[in-house]
């Protein structure tokens, strides 16, 4: 019974972790430009991710393995931003400008 | 000396986490690789505390989960506007001001910044960021500052 309902949440997780990914990947391909595909890479990053190790750590159970996972979903999560910042200012400072709404202009 | 003390602790829960061999023998390696690694991190003199920040990790806890409830906020909100489009998306820029002293602090409200989709740190320039946004109210969001506060309160 408990082994069915942690099979049924690690698929959920799974799945949902799939469709954030797709999303994400969609995501990349439709927005404008540079700035804001970043902004779609970052559902990727974050909580589809997060998910996927998460449906992974339940299908492994209280092991060796699932510390890995959490380590790696730590590190992802570490070492994520800190490439976003980095690939947006290189973008920045190679004087490509975010394409910014009329409505906005500051 | 407590720095040091917690970057061992911390290389042992990684040797034990990752090895799943507990003979003597590996055990008495593992130990010796802990202390070799402790040294030389130790002469290079990066062990302090930007490398280990003990005194964040109390309130630091907390801060994580709440920006996990944000983070998952968030994600939401992006996924529903790629799958709307591109009308759905008003991209902008705005320069935020830090209140954070440390560069512990910056580093951790920008790297949340980023963390959080939707919104992207560009540069730190003196006490403000640029941040990227994909939409306006994304800034609007920010700019009442209760990130900004939240991480200033763990420098203390």
């Amino acid at each position: 019974m408990l082994a069915g309902m942690v099979t049924v949440l690690s698929s959920v997780c799974l799945l949902l972790g799939a469709f954030l990914i797709i999303s994400g990947a969609v995501g990349v391909l439709r927005f404008p430009d540079f700035f804001t595909r970043m902004h779609a890479a970052g559902v990727t990053e974050t909580l589809a991710t997060t998910l996927i190790l998460l449906g992974l750590m339940l299908l492994a159970g209280w092991s060796i393995m699932s510390f890995k996972l959490l380590l790696i979903l730590l590190f992802i999560l570490i070492t994520s931003p800190v490439a976003s910042h980095a690939l947006t200012k290189a973008a920045l400072h190679g004087n490509l400008q975010p394409l910014v709404n009329e409505n906005n202009e500051q | 000396m407590k720095h040091c003390l917690s970057l061992a602790f911390v290389l042992m829960v990684l040797w034990l986490g990752n090895s799943g061999h507990y003979s003597p023998l590996l055990l008495s390696l593992g130990a010796f690789s802990v202390v070799f690694a402790v040294w030389v991190s130790h002469r290079m003199d990066v062990v302090d505390h930007e490398s280990q920040p003990l005194h964040l990790s109390g309130h630091i806890s907390f801060f994580y989960c709440w920006l996990v409830g944000k983070i998952i906020l968030s994600n939401i909100d992006v996924v529903k506007r790629i799958w709307l489009g591109n009308k759905a998306i008003s991209p902008c820029v705005a320069r935020l001001p830090l209140s954070q002293k440390t560069d512990m602090g910056k580093v951790i409200y920008a790297n949340s910044i980023t963390l959080t989709p939707g919104t992207v740190s560009m540069d730190i320039e003196g006490a403000t960021v640029l941040v990227h946004a994909l939409t306006a109210e994304n800034i609007a969001e920010l700019k009442d500052g209760e990130m900004n506060r939240r991480v200033a309160d763990l420098e203390l």
